[in-house]
C-alpha cells in the first residue's frame, strides 16, 4: 500500500500527543509500517503543535510535506485554518470548532480571524462539530481528543474493534471509561448539513 | 517481537540490553525521554539517576566506566557545552567499561536556544561517533557503541536530531544481556590525567584515530545502495529519510550511519565514476568538508542551507528542480500561536510586577524565558542555564549602582542548582549587591517534570534528601534571603522594591508549584462582573484564558481557566469572581 498520511494539529495541552499515539497503535495492528512524529517540549505550553502519523508498506521520512496530508484531524479552528496548505488535494479536514486565543490575539496586536469553517466548507472536504460538548457529555472535556480520533475512525477503512482495543491500550485505565464513551460519540457522530 | 517506539526509547532500549549498569543525565529537549525510559527498568538492573548538571553526569559515567561498568549519560546539544570539560579528557583515558554519551540536536529550534552541530565535538575530541535514521538503528547502534566503546577504549557518542528522538517507528525486541562490572584496577598512567601522563596518552589517542578511520571503513553502519545511477547521494540521520522519500531509486547512496571518524576509502569507491556527488545533511557541512577533505568534489551548502529542518520537498526541489505538492492556501492573514505561561503558572505573578516596576531583568533558560514574550515583554536577555545570576554580576560591574537598583536575575530550581549557585558565590565574592529571584516552582517545568534535588524526589520517585534553598543561599554568603508567595502581588511587589534598593546581594524565592502537578489543585474557575470597567489591568498578565471580545469587553474562557485566582488580586475594582 502507498504510504498514507494523516497530520493531527492543535494547541499544546490539548491531547494532540495521545491522540496521535492511539493512531500509531492502530496501524501497528494493521501489520503496516508505521511513523509517528511528536513534538515535545517548548510549545507543548501552549503552542502550535503537530504531530506527523504515516503508515504504509515502507515509510521513510516521519514528516509530512505541504499538499501531502490525506487526512487532517484539528483541534482548534485556527490550527485548522494554519494546517490547510498541508492538505492533499482532495483530502479530508475533520475540526474541532473550538476557539482559542493565541497571544497576539490576546494582546490586541492581532484579530483572531473569523468565518474559517465556512471558508474551509467551500474549499476543501469539511467535517466540523463541537468536540468538546461531546467529551462533556461523555464526562470529561479532556477526552475531547479521544472524541475526534472517534470521528477520524468512522471515515477510515479499519474496523471498529481495532480502533477500541487500541484506545484500551494507550489510555491510563482510571480514565477509560470516558474515553471509551467519548470514542463512541465521535465514531456516532452525524455531520447535520 | 516489534513494537512501536520513539527514537529516544529504543535508544534505552539498546543500552538496556547491552547490560547498561549505570544511567546519569539532566533532562533537555529532544533528549529527556531516554533517562525517563530508562527508569522504568528495574532499580536491581540498572542505576538511573538525574544529576544537577551535564558536567556532574558525564564525569559520573566516566568513574563508571573506569569502575568497570557499562555507563551511558544523555543531553540535549548544548548540554554537550557543559558536559565537554570532562569528556575531551575522558578521550585519553578511555574506559574499561563502555561508555556512552548520547547527544540530541535540535535542527529548527523546536525547544532550543541555539541550532549548533554536535558533531564538531566528535571530530574535537577525537572520539567515534555513531548515528542512526530510525529507531530501529536508535536501538541497534547504542548496543553497538557499548562494544564499540570496549574495543578501542574510547567513550562513543550517539548523535540523534528531534525527529529521530521524537518520532516513533517500529523496533524488534530483545533480551537484555547482563553486562558483569569488569574487574578495577589501579592504573595511574591511564587514569590520573596529568602532563606527565597524559603526553603519554595523547600518543594512545593518535594511534586510536587511526585504527578507528580503519574500522569506518568496513563498519556496517556505513551502507551503500547502488541503483545503478549517475547521481550519488551521501548522507545521515534523518536526512536520509527524506532523501529516500524524495528521490527512491533516482539516485545512488551512501548512508553514512558512522559520522566520525568518516570512511574515506569507501567515499572515494563511491564517488568513482559518477556524474555528481551531493552530500545532503542539516546544519552544518560536516560530511561535505571531510569528503573535501579527502579530495573528493561534492555538492553541498551550494544548494542547501544551514538553517532549520530539511524536508522531502526542499531535497526534491534543490535537486531536481520539482515543485512541491498544489496546496489550498488561507486567504486571511492568520495570527501565530507562540507558546505562553500556562494559566496558573506561578511565574507569571513575577513577570507582572517586574514589568510593573520597569526592572531590567537578566533572564535564564526554563518556562520562565516565556516572560520574554508579550505582553509581559519583562525578561531583558537569556543566554545559557546559570547566566541570568553571572551575566547580571558583569551589567553591574559595568553600570555601576544605579543601575544595579533596577536590575534582577530570574532563576528556576533546577537552573539554581544546576549553575546558579556558582554564579551565585561569584557575586558575594566579589563584593556584588544583586538581587536573584530564585522561581521556586518545586519542579523542572520547561522540560516536563522532572524531579530535582530540590524535590526530595529521585527520578524513580522515591523520598530522598532534599536540596534547602536557604541553607544553600546562606552558605554562600548571602545574609538577605525572603520566601515569598509569588500570587501574593502586592507582598511580592513590596519585597522586590525593598531588596533592589538594598546595597547587598538579596535572593528571593519565589514559591509556588507548578499549576501543572498533579498535587496542585485549583479548583473552578474566574469570571469578570458586571463591577468590570474595562481597565484591562488583568490583561496585563497575558494569560491565556483572558481576552477582550468584539464588543470591548474582558471575558475569561472557562475552558482555558483554572481557577488559580491571579486576576482577582491585580483586579482594582473586585470585579472578578471565583465560580466553583
Ligand atoms: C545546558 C542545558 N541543559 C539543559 C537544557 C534544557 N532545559 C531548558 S530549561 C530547563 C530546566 C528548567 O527548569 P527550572 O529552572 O526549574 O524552570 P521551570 O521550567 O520549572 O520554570 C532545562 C533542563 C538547556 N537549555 N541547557
Amino acid at each position: 500500500m502507498s504510504v498514507k498520511n494523516i497530520m493531527i494539529v492543535g494547541v499544546g495541552g490539548q491531547g494532540t500527543l495521545l491522540a496521535s499515539r492511539i493512531l500509531g497503535n492502530v496501524v501497528i495492528r494493521s501489520g503496516y509500517d508505521v511513523k509517528v512524529s511528536e513534538i515535545h517540549g517548548m510549545s507543548q505550553r501552549g503552542g502550535s503543535v503537530v504531530t506527523y502519523v504515516k503508515y504504509g508498506d515502507k515509510v521513510n521520512s516521519p514528516i509530512i510535506d505541504k499538499g501531502e496530508a490525506d487526512i487532517i484531524l484539528a483541534f482548534e479552528r485556527l490550527e485548522a485554518y494554519r494546517a490547510l496548505p498541508w492538505l492533499k488535494k482532495g483530502g479530508k479536514m475533520i475540526v474541532n470548532d473550538q476557539k482559542i486565543n493565541p497571544m497576539p490575539v490576546i494582546t490586541g496586536a492581532m484579530k483572531y480571524p473569523e468565518g474559517i469553517i465556512e471558508e474551509l466548507k467551500g474549499k476543501i472536504d469539511l467535517t466540523a462539530l463541537d468536540a468538546l460538548a461531546l467529551a462533556e457529555k461523555a464526562g470529561s472535556v479532556k477526552a475531547v481528543n479521544v472524541t475526534l480520533i472517534g470521528v477520524m475512525a468512522k471515515s477510515t477503512e479499519i474496523p471498529y474493534e481495532v480502533w477500541v482495543d487500541a484506545v484500551k491500550e494507550t489510555v491510563p485505565a482510571k480514565a477509560l471509561e470516558v474515553n471509551l464513551k467519548a470514542f463512541d460519540l465521535g465514531y456516532n457522530f452525524q455531520e447535520v448539513c | 517481537m516489534k513494537k512501536l517506539l520513539l527514537g529516544n526509547a529504543a535508544v534505552a532500549r539498546g543500552a538496556y540490553e547491552a547490560g547498561v549498569n549505570f544511567v546519569s543525565s539532566y533532562p533537555g529537549t529532544p533528549s529527556t525521554e531516554i533517562t525517563e525510559q530508562m527508569a522504568e527498568y528495574p532499580k536491581e538492573e540498572v542505576f538511573v539517576e538525574w544529576a544537577p548538571n551535564e558536567k556532574v553526569a558525564a564525569e559520573a559515567v566516566v568513574g563508571a566506566a573506569i569502575a568497570g561498568g557499562r555507563a551511558m549519560s544523555c543531553c540535549k546539544h548544548v548540554g554537550l557545552n557543559v558536559m565537554a570539560d570532562p569528556i575531551f579528557t575522558d578521550s585519553y583515558i578511555g574506559v574499561n567499561g563502555g561508555a556512552v554519551f548520547c547527544v540530541a540536536d535540535d535542527p529548527g529550534m523546536h525547544s532550543s536556544q541555539n541550532e549548533q552541530d554536535s558533531r564538531h565535538y566528535a571530530k574535537a575530541a577525537k572520539i567515534p561517533m555513531l548515528e542512526p535514521a530510525d529507531s530501529s538503528e536508535c536501538k541497534e547502534f547504542t548496543k553497538a557503541a557499548f562494544d564499540l566503546s570496549e574495543k578501542f577504549d574510547v567513550p562513543v557518542f550517539i548523535r540523534l536530531s528531534t525527529r529521530i528522538s521524537h518520532s516513533q517507528s517500529l523496533v524488534e525486541i530483545c533480551d537484555r544481556v547482563e553486562h558483569t562490572v569488569k574487574p578495577y584496577e589501579k592504573n595511574i598512567p591511564k587514569n590520573v590525567m596529568m602532563p606527565a601522563m597524559a603526553i603519554k596518552r595523547h600518543v594512545v589517542v593518535e594511534e586510536r584515530e587511526r585504527q578507528l578511520r580503519e574500522y569506518a571503513e568496513s563498519c556496517p553502519f556505513n551502507k551503500v545502495e547502488d541503483n545503478g545511477r549517475k547521481i550519488g547521494v551521501i548522507t545521515a540521520g534523518i536526512s536520509y529519510q527524506y532523501a529516500k522519500e524524495a528521490l527512491g531509486d533516482r539516485v545512488n547512496y551512501l548512508k553514512i550511519g558512522m559520522a566520525y571518524p568518516l570512511p574515506e576509502k569507501l567515499i572515494k569507491k563511491f564517488s568513482e565514476g559518477l556524474e555528481k556527488v551531493i552530500v545532503i545533511e542539516e546544519l552544518d557541512p560536516f560530511i561535505e568538508e571531510g569528503c573535501r577533505a579527502f579530495g573528493v568534489k561534492v555538492t553541498g551548502k551550494e544548494i542547501f542551507t544551514m538553517l532549520g529542518e530539511y524536508t522531502p520537498a526542499l531535497i526534491k526541489k534543490a535537486i531536481f528542480n520539482e515543485a512541491a505538492a498544489e496546496s489550498e492556501l488561507p486567504e486571511k492573514e492568520i495570527p501565530a500561536r507562540p507558546p505562553a505561561l500556562c494559566p496558573g503558572c506561578p511565574h507569571r505573578g513575577v513577570f507582572y510586577v517586574l514589568k510593573k516596576l520597569g526592572l531590567t531583568v537578566s533572564g535564564d533558560i526554563g518556562c520562565y524565558t516565556l516572560g520574554a514574550i508579550a505582553p509581559l515583554s519583562s525578561v531583558d536577555s537569556v543566554i545559557c542555564m546559570g547566566a541570568s545570576i553571572s551575566a547580571a554580576h558583569g551589567m553591574a560591574a559595568v553600570r555601576g549602582k544605579e543601575f544595579n537598583k533596577k536590575l534582577v536575575s530570574v532563576i528556576g530550581d533546577s537552573t539554581f542548582m544546576h549553575s546558579g549557585m556558582t554564579a551565585l558565590v561569584d557575586i558575594t565574592y566579589n563584593k556584588g549587591s544583586n538581587t536573584v529571584i530564585i522561581l521556586d516552582n518545586s519542579i523542572t517545568g520547561m522540560t516536563g517534570h522532572q524531579d530535582n534535588p530540590t524535590t526530595g524526589k529521585t527520578i524513580r520517585g522515591e523520598a530522598t534528601k532534599q536540596a534547602d534553598l536557604i541553607k544553600i543561599c546562606e552558605g554562600l554568603g548571602v545574609d538577605r534571603i525572603a520566601v515569598v508567595d509569588p500570587f501574593d502581588v502586592k507582598k511580592f511587589e513590596q519585597v522586590v522594591k525593598e531588596e533592589v534598593e538594598k546595597d547587598e546581594v538579596s535572593v528571593i524565592i519565589a514559591q509556588r508549584p507548578c499549576a501543572l502537578l498533579k498535587s496542585v489543585k485549583y479548583k473552578g474557575h474566574c469570571e469578570i462582573s458586571e463591577k468590570c470597567r474595562k481597565c484591562k489591568m488583568c490583561m496585563k498578565l497575558g494569560c491565556p484564558a483572558i481576552s477582550v471580545d468584539e464588543s470591548g469587553c474582558v471575558r475569561i474562557d472557562r475552558t482555558q481557566c483554572n481557577g488559580c485566582e491571579l486576576c482577582i488580586g491585580v483586579c482594582p475594582f473586585g470585579a472578578i469572581e471565583k465560580k466553583e
